[in-house]
């Protein structure tokens, strides 16, 4: 790994300060450490958000739950049980407790893996994501494998879920990494349903319209019975055909509906 | 090189650090705690799992400045203080829960840390629990009846 300065600030305002040229943001660096060891990432100073009270934890406001930008997975799963189950369940099955006890919210929504799963509940929930500049609506943020709507030097301070009438996140797993081989989190609120789906698409997580309009007019697993996905912008990759993801989707979508019931 | 200070079994310590110094390489190379094993180097294995502020992570995936001031626990503080093995130390021997030991470290912080949280869990919560700590030579299951002995359960046999 080439070397760098690490500088733990103790408030969001002078990270801000520090995120000039050449400088990353390292928050629970569960990804970030491994990109650096294969020399893919060479920052020269590295920003821990990692100590900075602002940025933690998980609570109630604006007609739904703020979560701060660097809350570990561990806490979102404990944490936010009681205002939002299906949230706190995705965030209890990512990885393992110890990338859950350092790994972090912002890091995973900043990343924007294509078979992450947080992205799929940010997406299929309409959540907003907060900056240190400014809100952006997930349909906004997500622009592609691994790329956002964040400019450079742009800290996530929070992510601010509205809480839907039932969800679930159904994810079928790709058990070497326990990445989602496909992830389906599935959202119906009073004004309809979401379906946000991960792992499948080269193009990163996205929503299935078909399959939000035939369920927001039947919250069953018939109403998307006779739907399927294209397999042309799948993944293929050795774990999985761009067929075997796409035909995933349908199955995964259905077994969210029901688990959300 | 600036020094880094934590608190490591106990002990405060102190080791000369590079940004990209990761806690495994202070632990091992900075203090010469080589009972936290290095497997895999890429945070999949999970022998190399400590303790930090009573949390098990995975301290080849840590900076050590990152953690500066933390309290620290590795395998080389959970034996006794008279020296003698700690009851989940002495379950992993007496179950047969490790042949050549290499993940033994990691899997007993990782036990001990899912102990501390949950004092009696199920065989299904243990093998869940365990999921980042791989081993190549038990198959897994005299390690969970070590885990479910230590908290004064039994597990079916194979
Ligand atoms: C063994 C293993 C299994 C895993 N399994 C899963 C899984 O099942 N599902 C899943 O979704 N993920 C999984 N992950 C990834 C894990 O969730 C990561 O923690 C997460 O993707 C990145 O979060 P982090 O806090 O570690 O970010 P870091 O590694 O610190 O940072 C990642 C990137 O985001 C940037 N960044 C970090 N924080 C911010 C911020 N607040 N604002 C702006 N930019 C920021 C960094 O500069 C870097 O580019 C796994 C990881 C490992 C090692
Ligand atoms: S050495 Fe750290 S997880 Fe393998
Ligand atoms: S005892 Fe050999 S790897 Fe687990």
């Amino acid at each position: 790994m080439y070397n760098f300065d690490l500088i733990k600030p103790k408030t969001l305002a002078d990270a801000v300060a520090a995120m000039g040229d050449g400088a990353q943001a390292l928050s629970g660096g569960q990804t970030l450490l491994p990109t650096m060891k294969q020399r893919l990432a060479d920052p020269g100073t590295l920003v821990s958000l990692t100590g900075i009270p602002e940025l933690q934890g998980v609570c109630q406001g604006d007609g739904g739950i703020i979560i701060g930008g660097a809350t570990p997975h561990a806490v979102v799963a404990k944490e936010a049980l009681k205002y939002y189950p299906a949230l706190a369940a995705l965030a209890g099955q990512i990885g393992d407790p110890a990338v859950r006890n350092r790994g972090t919210i912002g890091g995973s929504i900043a990343n924007n893996d294509p078979s992450a799963c947080y992205p799929a509940a940010a997406l299929g929930s309409g959540a907003i994501i907060q900056t240190n500049a400014r809100e952006i609506a997930a349909d906004d943020y997500f622009l592609g494998m691994f790329e956002t709507a964040l400019d450079d030097g742009e800290i996530v301070t929070a992510v601010k879920f509205p809480v839907p009438q039932v969800a679930a996140y159904i994810k079928f797993v790709q058990p070497a990494s326990r990445f989602a081989l496909v992830g389906v989190f599935v959202a119906k609120f009073a004004d309809g349903v979401r379906v946000a789906i991960t792992g499948a698409s080269n193009n990163g997580v996205f929503r299935w319209s078909e399959a939000e309009a035939a369920l927001s007019a039947n919250f069953t697993p018939d109403a998307i019975a006779g739907l399927t996905l294209p397999a042309d912008d799948m993944i293929a990759d050795l774990h999985g055909s761009a067929d075997y993801r796409a035909h995933l989707c349908g199955v995964m979508t259905k077994r969210a509906v029901i688990a959300a019931g | 090189m600036t020094k880094t200070t934590m608190t490591v079994n106990g002990k405060p310590v102190a080791a000369e650090t590079e940004g990209r110094t990761l806690l495994s390489a202070y632990l091992r190379e900075g203090l010469g705690l080589t009972g936290t094993h290095i497997g895999c180097d890429t945070s999949q294995c999970g022998a190399c799992v400590v303790h930090v502020d009573g949390k098990a992570v995975k301290s080849c995936s840590v900076f050590a400045q990152d953690v500066e001031g933390a309290d620290v626990k590795t395998i080389e503080g959970m034996a006794n203080p008279d020296g003698s093995l700690s009851v989940i130390q002495q379950a992993f021997q007496d179950n047969h829960g490790l042949q050549c030991g290499f993940c033994t470290p990691g899997m007993v912080m990782s036990s001990a840390a899912l102990l501390a949280e949950n004092a009696n869990p199920t065989e299904t919560e243990v093998r869940h629990y365990l999921e980042g700590n791989i081993c190549r030579c038990t198959g897994y299951h005299n390690i969970v009846k070590a885990v479910m002995a230590t908290s004064g359960q039994t597990v079916p046999a194979e």
